[in-house]
């Protein structure tokens, strides 16, 4: 800690509520600064995660750069996280001296000069405000609502999410001035390894891995264990389809991670913990990497911290791509440079993990609830929630939906408030269903939907939490399409160690595939054979989920048999009529020849591959439906745009 | 062979923990596994090429062929599959005339299909080369594959 010199030693003091007399006016100083509560210069911010990129928030930023350049203008440019307003990136925010810190949606390069133009002379382009920040200290703008209330923020709960999009992920300075690591000085400065995990285990916390394991108690087995090495293991794997919480999270306010890390390796008794995320996480990789490395500099991580005699070194595994190494005992294999197969439990890896040492694996939104929990207490964590459910949950909402979002609400919200905070469906459109935790979870209908979001509701009426991705459906989606998506992703990620979740998923794609398209002579034999398909589909669905090891078969076929029980008509549709009623199932088409466009060129009648097409040449051509299994190719290859499909 | 040496020298004294960052150094460094960086890793950690092989299948994301100038990814998360990502494969699979996992012969293309990019708003989404492009429609499609062409 002697190293450390000047405005950083001003930091860690106040870090570790040490401020000297001296010091205070002048950490007082710094920390508003920081806080960016009075600027001398004009302020850009610029949300900067994966999905804003790919919105064209680089270009924006360039933009930015060149008009400051051009116009000759003093400003800041700062880059920061994601709101979790997906769909209206490109975000920028403009906080001019004395004046409330104001954001602009769909800002793309081509509009920045538009909007500063106007924005620094005092005149607000109104066609692309989002919100104003409330501070008391600073005067708002006219005729521009506060964030804090507009309905997509005001019923959300954000604890989690509390430093996302306001401050500059690549600076520990910035989560320093806001709170940050206070939590971790506390603890390991004044608490026991057993204070921690009681006021975790006090707290109510339960991953939000999937399981809903209690997180405190987890960590006591572990800190029970007499053992040379422990191990400390952030699942941070996030891979089911439909789920981005944790990255936007991690792209946003990484120091929350690093902290919730380093106190819960301290509660376990870990001194060497390791992130597991997705080497596909390129961007969430890269802000990491830079915050542990900012938390080594300042002496929060290595040897010795704050000379409490606790040490901790914390590294990050790149998982190169398997969907079961989420599991975490394929996780720890994966790490121990194997292939990355679930083991049967017990034991546990809380008491047997990594290279057989003890090892508590938990989520990373289960992290980051952590510091909160110190800082506030874990009576305050209490009354968030309901009963056996406390605190938040994340929610990724995507699908067809009008705002794709992140959002954060306190476990007791009803289902449909999510739909409701996504803006809904596309207009036009019925809301047909929310498919909730991927690949194992279920689709609820809108009915269900009242369902309050917590533990024990779900458990009740049979549904699965999952991680957080909310996919919602509305009537152009066909439901067969879907489960046939899942199923091919359970069969292409089975790991292959169990028959039933292997040999299952196939055969159960099999039979999704057969009833999806039109044999090419179909008879009534047909449909009977792909009706009993169906009905094996509930047995093996059976078999399946007593049988397989881990969850990802025991679940396979979750979304199956939740359509199976609600759609039930959709699925005799396909089976008996051969039809999708949302126009999905491309190989269900039957196609047609218009006789008025159609100048019987035969280039169709040649390349069908069913040879369903007749007629003579230069008359219209005729397409016999008994034949035709759909595959498009008539339409492709007419020039005269006279087939169509029903 | 430079590259790998490099990567090889690095890690002299690592152990079987360090099997699948190596792999993924080495898949950074010359965009896939070939066949003499198996053997050379194999004698850096004492293991069999099959144990390595079977590893390396095991897991998605390793590449055992070299990749085209432009590799192009196709995101095949839910939501660009309910925005018909599938059509997107299509296209590719005929304007290249090759399958998903496979380079063109001369080299220029590749294909890949990959679970949600991250930019779900922005479905459906391709990469090439790493770079996102979002809302892909038939008609954007060509001028996409230009503007990779042109960085
Ligand atoms: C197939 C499968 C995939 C999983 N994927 C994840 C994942 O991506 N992230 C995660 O945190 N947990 C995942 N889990 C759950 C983990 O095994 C483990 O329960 C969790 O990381 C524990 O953390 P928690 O108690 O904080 O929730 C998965 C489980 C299964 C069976
Ligand atoms: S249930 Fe499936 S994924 Fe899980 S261990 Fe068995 S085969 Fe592997
Ligand atoms: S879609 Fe056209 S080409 Fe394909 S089978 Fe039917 S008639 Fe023949
Ligand atoms: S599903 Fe394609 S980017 Fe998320």
């Amino acid at each position: 800690m002697e190293k450390i010199h000047g405005s950083d030693q001003i930091l860690l003091h106040h870090v570790l509520s040490k401020t000297s007399d001296e010091q205070k006016h002048i950490t007082e100083e710094k920390i508003s600064m920081l806080r960016r509560q009075t600027v001398s210069k004009p302020i850009i911010y610029i949300g900067s995660t994966t999905s804003s990129h790919v919105a064209g928030s680089k270009k924006t930023l360039k933009a930015v750069e060149e008009y400051r350049q051009e116009m000759n203008v003093d400003l800041e440019i700062i880059e920061v996280g994601s709101i979790g307003l997906c769909s209206l990136e490109p975000i920028m925010d403009v906080q001019l001296p004395g004046r409330c810190r104001v954001s602009f949606q769909k800002v793309t390069g081509d509009v920045v000069a538009t909007i500063l133009d106007g924005v620094l002379n005092n005149f607000l382009p109104s066609e692309f405000a989002l919100a104003q920040y409330r501070n008391p200290l600073h005067q708002p703008w006219f005729n521009v609502p506060f964030f804090d209330d507009l309905p997509f923020f005001k019923h959300q709960h954000r604890l989690l999410l509390e430093n996302c999009g306001l401050i500059n992920p690549e600076s520990i300075e910035d989560y320093i001035a806001w709170g940050g690591y206070k939590a971790f000085a506390n603890v390991i400065s004044n608490y026991t390894h057993e204070e921690v995990c009681d006021a975790i285990d006090k707290s109510g916390l339960r991953g939000r891995g999937g399981g809903g394991f209690p997180t405190g108690k987890k960590w006591k087995e572990t800190l029970s264990i007499a053992a040379n090495q422990k191990y400390f293991i952030c699942n941070a794997d996030e891979s089911d389809p439909g789920a981005f919480m944790e990255r936007v999270l991690m792209e946003s306010d990484p120091h929350l991670i690093i902290e919730g890390i380093a106190i819960s390796s301290y509660a376990v008794g870990a001194n060497k913990a390791i992130i597991y995320t997705r080497n596909r996480y390129a961007l969430t990789v890269i802000r990491l990497e830079k915050a542990i490395q900012q938390a080594y500099d300042l002496g929060l991580l290595g040897f010795n911290i704050f000379d409490s005699g606790f040490n901790l070194d914390i590294s990050i595994r790149k998982g190169p791509g398997a969907y079961v190494c989420g599991e975490e005992t394929a996780l720890i294999k994966s790490i121990e440079g194997k292939r990355g197969m679930p083991n049967y439990k017990p034991p546990f890896p809380s008491t047997k993990g990594l290279h057989g040492k003890p090892t508590v694996v938990n989520n990373v939104e289960t992290i980051a609830n952590v510091p909160h929990i110190i800082n506030n207490g874990f009576e305050w964590f209490n009354t968030i929630g309901t009963k056996q459910s406390k605190g938040t949950k994340l929610f990724s909402v995507s699908g067809k939906v009008n705002r794709v979002c992140l959002l954060e609400v306190p476990f007791g919200t009803p289902l449909s408030k999510l739909v409701e905070l996504a803006g809904g469906v596309p207009e036009g459109q019925k809301l047909k269903a929310v498919q909730i935790g991927g690949p194992s979870g279920e689709c609820i209908i809108p009915e269900d939907l009242q369902t309050p979001i917590d533990f024990e509701s779900f458990k009740n009426k049979g549904l699965a939490m999952g991680a957080g991705g909310v996919i919602v459906y509305d009537d152009t989606v066909c439901i067969i399409d879907m489960v046939k998506y899942f199923m091919n992703f359970i069969k292409h990620e089975s790991c292959g160690k169990c028959i039933p979740c292997r040999e299952g998923s196939q055969r159960m794609l099999d039979i999704l595939t057969a009833i999806s398209s039109r044999p090419a002579n179909s008879d009534g034999h047909g449909s009977l054979e792909r009706f009993k398909g169906v009905i094996l589909l509930e047995s093996m669905a059976e078999v399946m989920r007593d049988t397989s090891l881990c969850g990802l078969g025991q679940t396979a076929s979750n979304p199956l048999i939740s359509a199976l029980k609600h759609f039930k008509n959709e699925f005799e549709e396909h089976i008996f009529e051969r039809k999708c009623v949302a126009g999905v199932c491309r190989n269900l088409r039957i196609y047609y020849i218009d006789v008025e466009k159609c100048t019987g060129c035969a280039a169709c009648a040649k390349r069908c591959p069913t040879n369903a097409i007749i007629g003579t040449p230069r008359s219209p051509y005729f397409v016999v439906e008994e034949k035709c299994i759909g595959c498009g190719i008539c339409e492709e290859v007419c020039k005269f745009s006279s087939v169509f499909f029903k | 062979m430079s590259g790998i040496d490099d990567i090889i020298l690095r890690h002299s004294h690592a152990t079987r923990d360090s099997l699948i960052p190596i792999l993924q150094e080495i898949q950074d460094e010359i965009g896939y596994l070939s066949e003499e960086s198996i053997v050379a890793v194999g004698k850096l950690l004492n293991l069999p090429t099959s144990k390595i092989y079977g590893l390396a299948t095991f897991y998605n994301q390793f590449w055992f062929q070299p990749k085209g100038k432009y590799h192009i990814q196709i995101c095949q998360g839910t939501t660009c599959h309910m925005e018909g990502a599938f059509s997107l494969i299509d296209f590719f699979e005929k304007k290249f005339n090759l399958k998903v996992g496979q380079t063109t012969r001369n080299g220029e293309y590749s294909l890949e299909i990959v679970p949600c990019l991250g930019a779900c708003s922005k479905s459906p989404v391709i990469s090439i080369n790493g770079i996102l492009y979002g809302s892909i429609t038939a008609e954007n499609l060509e001028e996409i594959l230009e503007e990779a062409a042109r960085t």
